[in-house]
């Protein structure tokens, strides 16, 4: 499967766009000497220099800086996020695909009126009702892509509660937690994965969109979205406090969604195969 | 059919009943107490007892609920905080610039992405299939907001041929449009692609060639016909999503819709006109995934409907 992934140039690619920023948020404090949070009125607006690779924002601060700092809140938020759909949505839908009946059937409302507000709404909603900050944006984000779960995993455990080795462990007298711990999850799980990253991409999509509204983490957190939505008062005189958080929001999204593509694909041998004969 | 349509209808009123009851719920959680924001700063404690009652706010939960959605069936959404006006009016004023450019960024993103995508799975594996593949990656992993600022740097600031924001003149729809129409694009591009490469795989298709079929009937009559209800599930479904995703370019260009009112109403913490807008949103996207699937039998002539 490895080496699937890797014969996979996008993917690869992907790879290398997730570590560079990993590697980024993880090293941001030594790599930078500007504080990120400090402002600095005298040195405000300033054009890209070999001090400041990015340029100043309009209180002086290193946008560079603050883009390091914020891969830390952005990628945080993005795997809470998905963390929170994972939590709830996979033992919901294992529950409700395994065991069926009214249980199901409550599930299966529940997650029909989560679907039934359209994407970004649902997120800017429950932001409303939490309140703005970062744990508040990723539980917001992260009850967004519940339903996915939810759907994936009940699909899953729907086809894989009557296969041979369900009935053989049934005979051999597991109890259903116990089957679903241990049978239905980790035959259920390849999609998950495929789906929780791409999922990554998504969620830092919407949370950027509440920070861009200035519904999402606050100033004067470093986080993509809320400097973009900063810059955005900006865009005629210095376009770049705009330009600069937006492509590393747009770069990051799109190593999410080439690795994404790239395991699907690594999981999925058939369409792979297919693909290539046609 | 008729049988069938009014049995969706009836179904899906359970989940629009959930959704009025999580909005329902949504505003009784809302931090601040209505009653007091609606007496003003200067009311005294018996001024707010009073619009507590008159609000009905001193009821049980499930009364309030039931009066609510009492009030609900005579599309009476309560009124406005800040401006006195009804709900319903404020909203009524505001959705047509919504759904118009909802509609058109559709209109644009079905051309594009369905005829992007059929070009790609066509030239499937060369170079115009790598470089459309490319591109709708781009789409869906681009921020729309940052599309659209981006796109007024390039085409209002330096270029100075569209306007930058503003709703009046023909022009200054085409950069909401576009931005808005980015994300679905790609994805009803991609979606295509892969549709279509199943389709042509087909034994049929096969046989449409082998017969000596022209490869536009073979491709349009056979092919697309065949592989079109996955593209207008996504097609469907994208139009729900954007018209509730205008919140986002409607604030990037100053669009007068219901995104932008939503927002503002956010900030002016107007709970009844919030409740309204996810109200009307939320609707509109559960009638609008209704009628996909009421096309399905229209499209694919084998789905029967008991």
């Amino acid at each position: 499967m490895w080496h699937r992934f890797c014969r996979n140039r996008g993917a690869v690619a992907g790879l290398v766009i997730l570590s560079l920023f990993l590697s980024v948020a993880l090293i941001a404090p030594i790599a930078t000497n500007y504080a990120p949070e400090e402002n600095h009125l005298d040195q405000k607006l300033l054009e890209p220099t070999l001090a400041h690779l990015l340029g100043t924002d309009h209180l002086g601060r290193d946008i560079l800086a603050r883009l390091a700092f914020g891969a830390r809140f952005s990628l945080m938020i993005g795997f809470a996020a998905v963390g929170v759909g994972l939590i709830i949505g996979v033992p919901l839908g294992a529950v409700s695909g395994f065991y069926g009946g009214w249980l199901d059937l409550v599930i299966q409302r529940v997650v029909d009126v989560l679907l039934s507000f359209p994407g970004f709404l649902l997120a800017l909603s429950l932001v409303a009702v939490l309140g703005v900050g970062i744990e508040n944006v990723m539980i917001a984000v992260g009850l967004g892509v519940v339903p996915a779960f939810v759907r994936l995993v009940r699909a899953s455990t729907l086809s894989i509660r009557y296969r041979d080795y369900v009935e053989a462990a049934r005979a051999a007298g597991a109890r259903s937690p116990s089957i679903i711990w241990r049978h239905v999850l980790p035959n259920a799980l390849p999609p998950v994965v495929v789906q929780a990253t791409l999922g990554l991409g998504s969620t830092l999509l919407t949370a950027a969109g509440l920070g861009f509204l200035g519904l999402g983490v606050q100033q004067p957190t470093p986080e993509w979205g809320s400097m973009l939505g900063e810059g955005r008062s900006y865009i005629f005189s210095n376009p770049n406090l705009a330009t600069f958080p937006g492509i590393a929001i747009f770069l990051t999204v799109l190593g999410f969604n080439l690795a994404g593509d790239g395991l699907r694909d690594a999981l999925d041998p058939a369409l792979d195969r297919a693909s290539r004969n046609a | 059919m008729l049988h069938y349509v009014a049995r969706r209808l009836v179904a899906a009123v359970p989940t629009l009943l959930g959704v009025s009851l999580v909005v329902f719920m949504m505003v009784r959680l809302l931090p601040g107490d209505p009653a007091r924001i609606g007496a003003g700063l200067l009311a005294s404690e018996s001024d707010v007892e009073h619009i507590r009652h008159q609000l009905g706010l001193d009821q049980p939960g499930p009364v309030q609920y039931a009066a609510f959605l009492g009030r609900l069936v005579h599309f009476d959404l309560g009124t406005s905080v800040r401006s006195g006006q009804p709900v319903i009016s404020e909203v009524l004023a505001r959705l047509p610039w919504t759904a118009e450019l909802a509609a058109t960024s559709i209109t644009v993103a079905a051309a594009l992405g369905i005829g992007g995508g059929m070009l790609a799975a066509l030239y499937h594996n060369r170079r115009l299939d790598v470089a459309i593949s490319a591109l709708m990656l781009f789409g869906i992993s681009m921020p729309a907001y940052w599309f659209g600022l981006m796109l007024i740097v390039v085409f209002a600031i330096k270029l100075q041929w569209l306007p930058a924001a503003g709703s009046q003149e023909p022009g200054a729809w085409i950069l909401p449009t576009l931005t808005l129409a980015a994300f679905s694009v790609a994805l009803i591009a991609r979606m295509t692609r892969s549709t279509m490469l199943e389709v042509l795989r087909a034994d049929y298709v096969r046989t449409a060639r082998a017969k000596g079929l022209v490869e536009r009937a073979v491709v349009y009559g056979h092919a697309l016909r065949n592989g079109l209800l996955p593209i207008v599930t996504v097609v469907g479904h994208q139009f729900g999503t954007l018209l509730g995703g205008a919140v986002l370019t409607e604030t990037v260009f100053g669009w007068p819709g219901m995104g932008q009112l939503l927002v503002d109403a956010l900030f002016a913490r107007d709970y009844p006109v919030v409740q309204g807008i996810v109200l009307t949103f939320s609707t509109l996207f559960i009638l609008v995934n209704l009628s996909i699937d009421l096309l399905y039998s229209v499209i694919d002539p084998r789905i029967h409907y008991a």
